[in-house]
């Protein structure tokens, strides 16, 4: 075995882990947020996220089309981008809980599960007829920025690009930004609240419907910017992107302890890092016979094994049983 | 039959199903008269204009018509034979498109009655179970082809002779079962909504599996998919030719594949019905309602999930291998999620723990996707061929992406939106279901 190339790759596998690790933990935000309120598997939640993606390249493709795409700092051109998908994505899942879940309140719980994988379906199909309508294709290619591409050497063998650094660090301004409103605001104590005991706190005075709404909207903006980072970083998307990223960063969200917002941020970096570590050393380490390829079979298998052994997951707190 | 006793006289199975139609119980005569005039007159509309999909959807509507009108079951049963053992075959030799239909329908109903049993009475949501599908097809796939012996160290054997085949029905079945007890076992202590992510997990690493399995031992091919799988022996041919009749394979392949599957979906069926009204219905349904209360019942919750899993996982196993049989070819392309959905859309929409709902639903689900959609697509082509122009548009700048045969996806899911909110207990309830969503505002909060 060539511990050498093993060696050498390993800054490059955990830079990889952590880019993908803090994408699924901010589409995991939104699982973990929805289930704490409604303990619903929010199905339709990867799509939010795919939505959020296909803004992100609208807004560029325009850009570009009118030229404006040289004439602005790229870096403005991103933060604009993220707070317009963090925008739609969000008024988006608002509308989705308005329309498909609210009215299935208290019905049983696999009615509004089967309703939001309705929700996902429909809106897969609805980007790609209003994407193949608008410009006659629905695999759309981010504009690439030279800024974003260049490579910071660290050491003479390590480098990183541009975009991965950003991917960390507006994750972790976001997921910083997220933690101190749920726990240092009244809102956050609000959102906490209707997450304990729903009629409770509607008799201290919380308006639960509306802090429902708010937290479709707060999961759905970082699912939203989820999916502009994932465009920066990997270039293309497509209606269907949203699907494995979706139920990954579900098996984070389960990973970390579902209902758990910090839970869910260590769930996404566990899961990213592990997953980065397969694609780049399975084959290694198999001698080739088992490739990349095996990833979301390895990313699956821990779902299955930390749902047997440890159903409450790494940070979980014992939950009660509701039926 | 578990039918409630009706106060006036034999039971029909269609007390619940049209109450308005009862009154004309009592004119059994008019009645087979009525039904008679729809079977052979939409037959005879099929036969005259075989191009028209309206036509066939009228042939399909009048058997529902059969089930509607309060008929005694016998009676029913003789004129669904007739329909579907004579009427079917004949015009489906006069055009083979319809022959496929009504093949594929047959495949769902079987699917969409072992995913009832599973989803609909055992209440466990299963959004993986294309992946025992796939499983059975892929059993007959590599052993019925050339595929198997490049795995295995063994000359000359591979492909099977076609009369393995009837074997494989039974091994799929057995293999589809022992899947569904590998994959239940682990994890039919989770709660109902890990369940449906974890089945959804294990269906794409099926897929997954199918798709890479190419090396380093070549068992699936990988995304190239396996082909040419042998048919079934046309074993009646012999026969045939005794009376007289020289068919061509291409019209006599069909024929036995409608049979086939028209046999085990009546098997099928017998078996759910059996099901339904034994203690062990009654136990998944006990589950399905309150874990928690079944067990204290003395109900083997563990024992009872796993037999849920297995039956359905069973069904789909032998259609797998029937499948793949009358594709002659499969990739993992035939297993998405997508067609796991499409399968759980026919449950919901016929209604959750329904057997004619199931029937129902997989029958409108099917049709819906090959001819309606299909038949739209071909309406707006020519719309646009045509060139005409309507209110200052020319027709012939529609785009083509509206096709409606494109989105599926789409109608899927507004069918599960829709049914969820206006009627979650689906088009045919259930008895027990229907009872239960009439009570429900009075039951207690959870």
């Amino acid at each position: 075995m060539d511990w050498e190339l093993l060696l050498a790759i390993f800054p490059q596998v955990v830079m990889d882990g952590l880019v993908l690790g803090f994408m699924y933990a901010l589409i995991a935000l939104g699982y973990t947020m929805v289930y704490g309120v409604l303990e619903l598997i929010n199905f339709a939640h990867s799509e939010i996220f795919m939505v959020g993606g296909f803004v992100g390249v609208e807004i560029l493709l325009t850009m570009q089309a009118t030229g404006w795409l040289d004439t602005f700092n790229p870096f403005v051109i991103l933060i604009f981008i993220i707070l317009m998908g963090m925008a739609v994505s969000g008024v988006l899942a608002v509308v989705v809980e308005r329309v498909a879940y609210r009215p299935l309140r208290g019905a049983p719980r696999l009615i509004p599960l089967i309703s939001a994988i309705g929700v996902s379906f429909f809106l897969q199909d609805l980007v790609r007829l209003g994407e193949s309508l608008w410009r006659n294709a629905f695999y759309l290619t981010y504009p690439s920025f030279a800024a974003f591409n260049t490579r910071i050497e660290i050491a003479e063998t390590i480098d990183f690009s541009v975009k991965s650094v950003i991917v960390v660090v507006a994750s972790l301004a976001m997921l910083f930004a997220l933690q101190f409103l749920v726990t240092r605001t009244k809102l956050g104590k609000a959102i906490r609240a209707v997450a304990e005991d729903q009629p409770t706190a509607s008799l201290m005075g919380v308006n639960v419907n509306r802090i429902i709404s708010l937290t479709f909207l707060i999961g759905g903006a970082m699912g939203g910017a989820a999916g502009v980072l994932f465009g920066v970083q990997y270039n293309t998307i497509n209606p269907f992107t949203g699907f494995i990223p979706g139920i990954k960063a579900f098996t984070a969200a389960v990973l970390g302890g579902i209902g758990n917002i910090p839970g869910a941020m260590v769930g996404g970096l566990v899961l990213g890092l592990l997953e980065a570590f397969a694609a780049s050393y399975l084959s290694l380490l198999t001698g080739g016979a088992f490739g990349a390829e095996y990833k979301d079979i390895f990313a699956f298998s821990i779902l299955i094994v930390i749902l047997i052994f440890r159903p409450r997951g790494l940070l979980g707190e014992v939950v009660r049983e509701r039926t | 039959m578990t039918d409630v006793p009706s106060p006036s006289g034999p039971t029909t199975g269609a007390v619940d199903v049209a109450p308005g139609l009862q009154r004309w119980r009592s004119h059994p005569v008019l009645l087979n008269v009525l039904v008679a005039a729809a079977l052979f007159g939409s037959a005879i509309l099929v036969w005259v204009v075989p191009r028209s999909i309206i036509a066939f959807m009228a042939f399909q509507a009048s058997l529902l018509v059969i089930y509607l009108l309060p008929l005694d079951v016998r009676t029913k049963l003789a004129w669904a034979a007739v329909a579907l053992g004579v009427l079917m075959p004949m015009l489906g030799t006069h055009n083979g498109y319809y022959m496929e239909v009504a093949i594929q329908v047959g495949i769902f109903v079987a699917l969409a009655l072992g995913l009832n049993i599973v989803v609909g009475l055992a209440g466990l949501l299963d959004l993986g179970y294309v992946a025992f599908y796939a499983v059975g097809a892929y059993l007959w796939a590599i052993f019925g082809s050339p595929q198997a012996a490049k795995f295995l160290p063994i000359e000359g054997v591979f492909p099977l002779p076609a009369p393995w085949f009837f074997a494989f029905l039974i091994l799929g079945l057995a293999v589809g079962a022992i899947t569904g007890i590998l994959l239940g076992l682990p994890v039919l202590r989770l709660r109902g909504d890990y369940l449906a992510i974890v089945t959804l997990g294990f269906g794409e690493v099926v897929r997954v599996l199918a798709n890479n399995l190419d090396k380093p031992w070549n068992i699936t091919n990988g995304p190239k998919g396996i082909t040419p799988i042998s048919r079934p022996p046309l074993f009646f041919e012999p026969a045939l030719s005794a009376l007289g009749i020289d068919a061509p394979p291409s019209v006599l392949y069909p024929l036995l594949f409608y049979f086939m599957v028209l046999g085990i979906a009546a098997v099928v069926i017998v078996i759910n019905r059996r099901l339904e009204g034994s203690h062990v219905g009654r136990a998944w349904e006990a589950i399905r309602e309150d874990e928690v209360a079944a067990q204290a019942m003395g109900v083997p919750l563990v024992r009872m999930k796993l037999l849920a899993f297995a039956i359905g996982a069973s069904f789909a196993g032998v259609m797998g291998v029937i499948f793949s049989a009358k594709q002659l070819f499969i990739s993992p392309e035939s297993f998405t999620f997508l067609e796991s959905i499409g399968v759980l859309a026919m449950v919901i929409l016929g209604g959750m723990g329904s057997i004619p709902g199931a029937i129902i639903g997989a029958s409108a689900v099917t049709i819906l996707n090959l001819q309606v959609l299909k038949g739209l697509s071909l309406w707006l082509n020519e719309l646009r061929n045509s060139g005409l122009t309507v209110l200052g548009y020319n027709l012939a700048d529609l785009p083509s992406q509206f096709e409606p045969a494109k989105y599926e996806r789409m109608i899927f899911g507004m069918i599960l939106i829709l049914m969820m909110i206006y009627r979650p207990a689906g088009i045919f309830p259930a008895r027990r279901r229907k009872l239960e969503t009439y009570h429900r505002g009075e039951e207690p909060a959870a």
